[in-house]
């Protein structure tokens, strides 16, 4: 099977193209971008790249993944093969979390990303159940390094998610909330993108403005054959595959 | 009839045993947090959620009790008014309780108040929580202060109350039921199931309390009430066992994955026993058998045997409610993908939360003694009967 490649990645870099529609969104009006992700299903080696540098940039504990990579044996040998596929949170335009959080914090802000207040959230988890993706996790305090005689250096690093600097420790605040993708958004603010898209080895991770039809996301839904998850319940998803 | 004294000890002796067994739990949770906890990153709720939506069914039902009684006028019912309208001001605390300690953050739990997200069935609960404790509140100060001699007062409030639990016992459902996420949850069965749980739960509580308190610290017991209530709990069990049925025959039907594996969890996962045993033998069947066999339907004593069946099946129904539906990954391949014992498709509660969720109960069984204590609960009722 050949493996299609983006038009536009032949002219020029990806990372490149993807950083100057950053900058391009970036001087729009918030409420006028939509960030979006696009996903080549067919050009990802699930080396989980990107679950390892979303834990390198958000520090994440155990159990709290804002993205994975789902691996699928199919068939039965000799004939089979792996299918992968990376899944952060979805973004929906009809985001059903969001709905049924009790105290309103967790919401879609101007720019369509789903974000959490982590200084509100009371952790009922309530979103958690709602979200039909199991791209929520709860934070439940937990350290990869406990029992050692040191946490490590990389779990007590500050983070810098929504904007805010935070030093984890067990009784604040992001423990005892939900916590999520939130499409590395202090980084895009800051015209970088999100480090699952800068890290990804395959270059199979896409992300930019699906409202211009300039970006390269935009460029590859409307050249590519794309799909999102679950799209009968109504989600509407900011995330895209390609196969 | 006079009390036990013997058995008051051993009450007493278990109540305590319960309340420290409960704050050795709560001192882990407050100090651990949710560290100790077995509910995970995908089966996110557990025993506390079950109690929670358990202890809020009891107090609806047993409302509808003293509504029947006040609003109604069924005049047989006289006995027991006055434990039904005491049966909401002990389980709803410990509802709250049960959730309180759920939160990642309990300091917080006062936003439910101060940020209303009224799109949020949780948030819709809360407030008829409030405006029924509002209610219940001026009953009882009526009842217990008064004596209850402002009777259209007490008409209206038992009808707007009733309305109340009814519509509170719906958002509990609802707020299972609206989650498209989760396949065996999603539907319009819950809330009416929720609501029917909740008057066969209440039934049941207070007629075992109404023939178990004064066995135990002395008082009388209405004959014609006791029965009167386990014929109705027959009725109700057995619509309750229709809904079920349905639920579960629907959902098997349909052979959709989430649907049908936690309907299998259910009836031959490794927890069988909850739904056979608990849920089942003890809250079905048992029941049945003592409310429809002549030499027993008539006795008190095994009338509040079959009360204490209900209470029994109806938590284990509860259980069954709220764990096995979470836990089905919502895609296919999630838990592999998570290298974390939180991620796990198997949830047996912790020691933490059995201890507390243990000292709850007790919390409430040392209620019950101390209120039947202080208030004339049964001794109007012996009057009456």
């Amino acid at each position: 099977m050949s493996v299609a490649q983006p038009v536009v990645a032949e002219k020029e870099n990806a990372i490149v193209r993807m950083m100057k529609d950053l900058e391009r969104a970036l001087k729009k009006p918030p409420s006028e971008r939509r960030w979006g992700m696009v996903i080549d299903l067919t050009k990802c080696v699930a080396c989980d790249a990107c679950t390892v540098s979303c834990k390198a940039e958000n520090k994440t504990p155990p159990g709290v993944n804002y993205t994975l990579v789902i691996k699928e044996e199919v068939g039965t040998y000799p004939n089979v093969r792996e299918v992968f596929l990376p899944r952060p949170c979805m973004h929906c335009e009809n985001p059903p979390c969001v709905d049924v959080c009790p105290v309103g914090a967790t919401w879609k802000n101007e720019e369509g990303v789903v974000v959490i207040d982590y200084d509100v959230c009371i952790g009922c988890r309530y979103c958690m159940t709602a979200c039909p993706y199991g791209a929520r996790t709860f934070d439940f305090g937990d350290w990869y390094t406990e029992g050692t005689p040191h946490l490590a250096p990389y779990e007590t690093a500050p983070t810098f998610e929504y904007g805010e600097m935070r030093v984890r420790n067990e009784h604040e605040s992001p423990v005892g909330n939900v916590r999520k993708c939130h499409f590395c958004l202090h980084r895009v603010h800051e015209g970088l993108l999100p480090a699952c898209i800068t890290d990804c080895i395959g270059r199979a991770r896409y992300f930019g403005d699906l409202n211009d039809p300039d970006s390269l996301v935009s460029e590859l839904l409307r050249e590519r054959y794309s799909f999102r998850l679950k799209e009968e319940l109504g989600t509407e998803p900011k995330v895209f595959y390609l196969t | 009839m006079k009390g036990n004294k013997g058995l008051v000890i051993a009450y007493w002796v278990v109540v305590a045993v319960l309340v420290i067994v409960g704050l050795v739990g709560l001192y882990w949770r407050l100090t651990t947090g949710h560290k100790m906890a077995n509910y995970g990153e995908l089966i996110v709720w557990g025993l506390w959620v079950s109690m929670y939506i358990f202890f809020m069914a009891v107090a609806a039902g047993a409302f509808i009790v003293a509504s029947m009684v006040y609003t109604f006028d069924v005049e047989t019912l006289r006995p027991v008014r006055r434990l039904a309208l005491l049966t909401p001001l002990v389980a709803m605390p410990l509802g709250f309780f049960s959730i309180w300690v759920d939160l990642g953050h309990m300091e917080r739990a006062y936003e439910m108040i101060t940020r209303p997200h009224l799109t949020s069935m949780m948030n819709i609960e809360l407030w008829l929580y409030g405006a029924f404790f509002i209610v219940l509140l001026v009953m009882l100060w009526e009842e217990f202060a008064k004596g209850g001699e402002d009777k259209a007062l007490m008409k209206w409030a038992g009808a707007i109350g009733l309305v109340l639990v009814i519509l509170y016992e719906a958002a509990g459902g609802a707020l299972f039921g609206v989650a498209k996420a989760r396949p065996a949850w999603h539907g319009g069965l819950f809330p009416l199931l929720f609501i029917l749980s909740g008057f066969t739960v209440g039934v049941g509580t207070v007629v075992f309390l109404h023939v178990f308190l004064p066995k135990l610290f002395g008082g009388k017991v209405s004959k014609p009430a006791v029965v009167w209530l386990g014929e109705l709990l027959l009725v109700l069990i057995i619509i309750e066992f229709l809904f079920v049925l349905s639920e579960y025959f629907v959902g098997l039907y349909s052979g959709i994955p989430s649907e049908v594996t936690p309907l299998k969890q259910i009836l031959t996962g490794p927890f069988w026993y909850v739904f056979w045993i608990g849920q089942f033998l003890i809250g079905i069947v048992l029941p049945i058998v003592l409310l429809a066999w002549q030499r027993t339907r008539t006795s008190p004593l095994w009338v509040a045997i079959a009360g204490l069946g209900v209470f029994i099946g109806t938590f284990a129904m509860r259980l069954n409610l709220v764990i096995p539906a979470l836990a089905y990954p919502e895609l296919k391949g999630l838990v592999e993908a998570v290298p974390s014992p939180r991620m796990t498709t198997v949830y047996v509660p912790s020691t933490m939360e059995w201890f507390v969720g243990l000292g709850i109960f007790g919390l409430g069984m040392a209620a019950f003694a101390v209120l039947y204590h202080l208030l004339p609960v049964q001794s109007q009722a012996a009057k009456e009967a």
